[in-house]
């Protein structure tokens, strides 16, 4: 349960752990690492976006000096079909299997057919273009409508469409259905004094972390494996290594490097069992990096969507129906965040009647993984745009219609469970009272306002307070640190022992070193990861009590934590002097052995994230380019460990948004190939494009968490697009339903408009 | 393929590698001379995170052929603190929260540094139009021209 206390160090703008190697250059991310007699691993890539592989051809390249050993799909084991569990996106195994190397069929351009590893790169280079691969180039399918219509060319022959109430009676691209429902919508909308619909469309965006994929896979003549590796879960890159390889868990050991950005991204591997192949076949260490273009055509970026929204709603703004249809892009293999799109698309809403519908679709793209509050960002671009145009037609204030319809404690959500503690109502009022939200518009500016929402997830975490002979701690944990958690660890051992911040040092630790964790992903290591280094405090805590108590020769009920020092409870036996954390260390020999603390837990109660987002933006009517001029981002943190970082997730997610509001988008030709796989035509935000991205934290403590912790890593990427969006109809007056809102797309809608 | 000596100072230290004629300044500060505080983002020139100084002028030095360095002086990353004492540029990314993840931070500092040099005083704009062509996808680059103000004043022996 969330405790109301003052703290010590919860809340303060400590300097990161970790934050020297970072501004120094000493810190070893994915690419930095290298072994003696390491060889240099790289893949060979379908340039077709559909085709059947017909025959592969390597003897040339395996004749080439200095090449060590080629990989084909032959290489690889066959994998059953079984769900992936555990971590952020969805899938299959079988699939992952395929998708990491081909084996009969490519399903997008890019995708992995095989792999060489050389003494160096340009001889690795030169393999690849020496082997020969026939291809029977097929139709590629590359868009929603074209993958949904009646007669589309199929990308698996042998896919039914999962969850209808009946199994089709033939195959489709269509991989999976989702209902959601509750009462009777023809009802709810009859109710409805006005009733809005609307179509809208997101395009195909990456994550664009910095860092390229990059791994090192040593594996020895016994089958023991090691893994070098930047990824948000090292156990998982170890059990889908493990179910791709045919290798026992045991055997592989995975030990993650910093990581450079992952957004989701990172919660999957690619190279990882490619680089186990080539090094188990040429006996040496084998390093793998993707280039940039292989970032973009092979990784996962987010779904592309095709989006219905209705509402009904009464004069006062009442709603009364809401239904949505909702197609989602998967990639060449199912598993698109449509589920998690499908239950975000009205939580924020006080609905009678609604029906959501969700489509998980395949098309000859890359497979999806997950990007920050995966699948929420586009399905309620959709719900706040139209929300924002039906609150002109009702002229009502863009909040006050919201907050006439807010979700809050005891609320049943869309989805299912009933709230606990939430602040949405809290953000709305704030947005209300915020400078910006009445700031003076000018000429060609407009304002626009969206709404926010992401579950957060607990899931499995574990972790370990060692106390140092000196009384100093390290805590160790196996959540990957990805935006400046350690010193949110740090701070949250620090305020439960009662030692100062600078005193406790937080180790990232491996696969054999630290117990299980799932990934840093869902907005949970605060959280989750979060409770189990209080847990182990508070296991410190006890074994201290009962050393003192031992030492004082009282009951250890007697015995009370205070300030980092054991202390008897006040009127008993007044004559001991408390005992420091650092005095029971030092003692520690003669009181039973090392002070040694655990906790292991599956976090329960994430506590929901809203947020309200505005944006100000100007649209050049010459040039359709839209600037950002002002943008607020509120939100509920539950209790910001580490303010800073909270705003800078806050800031980040804001701009990601904006990215994908204005610029980002995937470009493909007729043929299936993507014409932008670089960051000069993936026009990602530049400083240049932004003003300060402003931050409110709004604190409403979730009860499931000692401090009232509630994660907030995804809430940030869910309001802007709509924001921005909202904005930029308010500044033209014309609604642009489709995203980017580039500007070419916002030049033709002003032509059209004034034609 | 017959490789390249090249003499270069790197860092203040005079430095004499081979290379091939095709090797970019990235990949032998990194995979020749282990110098791995220089990131590849995208072997491009659009994400800055391989930013060095070459002389005092701010490049990507992957669009730079390592051959090109002889006789020249290189500043990296490992360069920019010398001794026990953070550079100013430094300690303010750290205070200010201006890294996440990290893997931009080099090449930040480095074309911050490039700026300050010149620019002692520069506006939110020109800090913002400098830093363009430096990628951050974690911060939102707030913290980050928060910073580098901050660290402006400091240079200048103002207080913040």
């Amino acid at each position: 349960m969330s405790e109301a206390r003052d703290y010590k160090v919860i809340g303060t703008r400590v300097i990161r752990p970790d934050g020297v190697d970072k501004v120094t250059g000493r810190a070893n991310f994915g690419a930095d690492f290298s072994l003696p007699g390491m060889l240099y691993g790289k893949v060979l890539r379908s340039p077709h976006a559909h085709a059947r592989i017909k025959k592969i051809d390597t003897a040339a390249a395996s004749k080439i000096e200095g090449v060590y050993a080629i990989a084909t799909g032959a290489d690889f084991p066959k994998v059953g079909h079984e769900e992936i569990t555990g971590g952020e996106g969805a899938g299959d195994f079988a699939d992952l299997a395929t998708n990491v190397m081909a084996r009969d069929k490519v399903v997008y351009h890019g995708h992995a057919v095989a792999a060489v590893a050389a003494i160096s790169s340009a001889i690795a280079d030169a393999a690849l273009a020496a082997i020969k691969v026939e291809y029977e180039v097929l139709t590629p399918v590359m868009d929603l409508d074209a993958a949904m219509a009646d007669n589309a060319t199929l990308i698996d022959e042998r896919l039914f469409t999962a969850g209808l109430p009946q199994k089709p009676t033939k195959p489709s691209n269509v991989a999976a259905y989702m209902e959601f429902k509750r009462g009777d919508i023809a009802q709810g909308f009859a109710e409805a004094d006005v009733v809005v619909e609307g179509t809208y469309r997101t395009p195909t965006v990456h994550q664009g972390y910095i860092e390229p994929h990059a791994c090192v896979a040593s594996i020895n003549q016994g089958g023991q494996a090691t893994i070098w590796c930047c990824t948000q879960g090292h156990f998982d890159v170890r059990s889908m290594t493990s179910k791709v390889l045919g290798l026992n868990v045991a055997d592989i050991r995975v030990i993650p490097s910093e990581i450079g950005g992952g957004f989701g991204g990172k919660t999957t591997v690619y190279l990882e069992p490619v680089a186990m192949v080539l090094s188990k076949k040429s006996g040496r260490p084998v390093k793998m990096t993707m280039t940039r273009d292989e970032v973009f055509r092979a990784s996962g970026p987010a779904s592309a969507t095709k989006c219905t929204i209705k509402i009904g709603a009464k004069k006062d703004g009442t709603f009364t129906a809401m239904s949505a249809w909702l197609a989602y892009e998967a990639g060449g293999y199912k598993g698109s965040s449509m589920a998690p799109g499908a239950m975000c698309v009205f939580a924020p809403y006080v609905v009678p009647h609604f029906l959501i519908q969700g489509y998980d679709v395949l098309v000859n793209k890359p497979k999806v993984a997950a990007y920050r509050a995966p699948g929420a960002p586009q399905s309620m671009y959709a719900c706040e745009s139209l929300i924002d145009d039906l609150a002109r037609q009702l002229k009502i204030d863009p909040i006050e219609l919201r907050l006439k319809n807010a979700v809050s404690a005891g609320s049943q959500a869309a989805y299912g469970p009933k709230f606990n503690a939430i602040g949405f109502k809290e953000c709305l009022e704030a947005a209300k009272k915020h400078p910006n939200y009445s700031a003076k518009l000018g000429p060609n500016e407009g304002r626009g306002l969206a709404a926010g929402f992401w579950f957060n997830a607990g899931m499995q975490s574990s972790a370990e307070v060692h106390i140092n002979e000196n009384g100093t701690v390290t805590v160790v944990e196996g959540s990957p640190d990805i935006g400046g958690s350690r010193a949110s660890m740090a701070l949250m051992a620090a305020e439960e022992l009662g030692v100062p911040y600078e005193q406790v040092r937080v180790l990232v630790a491996d696969t054999e070193s630290a117990g299980y964790n799932n990934v840093t992903g869902g907005s949970r290591v605060t959280f989750a990861t979060g409770m189990a280094v209080i847990q182990a405090s508070r296991d410190i805590i006890a074994q201290c009590k009962q050393r003192a108590a031992a030492t004082w020769g009282i009951e250890e009920e007697l015995v009370e934590w205070q300030d980092g020092q054991a202390i008897p409870k006040p009127g008993v036996n007044a004559d001991v002097k408390p005992l420091s954390l650092a005095q029971i260390a030092a003692n520690s020999g003669r009181t039973g052995g090392p002070l040694l603390g655990r906790a292991s837990l599956n976090a329960r109660g994430p506590g929901p994230g809203f947020s309200i987002n505005m944006a100000d933006v100007r649209v050049d009517p010459e040039t359709g380019k839209v600037d950002v001029l002002r943008f607020t981002a509120i939100q509920d943190a539950g209790k910001a460990i580490h303010p800073a970082y909270v705003e800078g997730q806050m800031q980040g997610g804001a701009v990601q948004g904006i990215g994908w509001a204005l610029n980002e988008e995937y470009i493909y030709d007729a043929k299936g190939v993507m014409q932008n796989a670089g960051f000069l035509d993936y026009r990602m935000p530049v400083a240049s494009d932004l003003p300060m991205i402003d931050t409110w934290i709004i604190e409403v403590a979730n009860p499931s968490h000692p401090y009232g912790v509630r994660g907030v890593g995804e809430v940030p990427i869910v309001a802007p697009l709509a924001a921005v969006a909202n904005a930029v109809r308010a500044a033209t007056g014309i609604r642009i339903p489709d995203l980017p809102l580039s500007p070419p797309r916002i030049l033709a809608a002003l032509e059209a408009a004034k034609a | 393929m017959s490789k390249t000596r090249v003499e270069t100072k790197i860092n203040g230290e005079q430095m004499e590698f081979l290379c091939e004629p095709q090797q970019s300044m990235l990949d032998v500060l990194r995979d020749t001379l282990r110098l791995t505080g220089t990131k590849e983002g995208c072997a491009t020139g659009d994400c800055g995170a391989c930013s060095v100084l070459l002389d005092s002028r701010l490049i990507c030095s992957c669009l730079m052929l390592a051959v090109e360095s002889n006789g020249r002086q290189i500043t990296t990353i490992e360069g920019i603190s010398r001794g026990e004492t953070l550079h100013p540029i430094q300690q303010k990314f750290l205070q200010h929260a201006a890294l996440q993840c990290g893997i931009c931070t080099p090449g930040f500092v480095v074309a911050a540094k490039a700026l300050l040099d010149e620019n002692p005083n520069p506006t939110e704009e020109e800090i913002r139009y400098h830093l363009a062509g430096n990628l951050c996808r974690c911060t939102g680059y707030d913290k980050i021209i928060r910073a580098v103000q901050d660290a402006a004043q400091t240079m200048r022996g103002e207080a913040s």
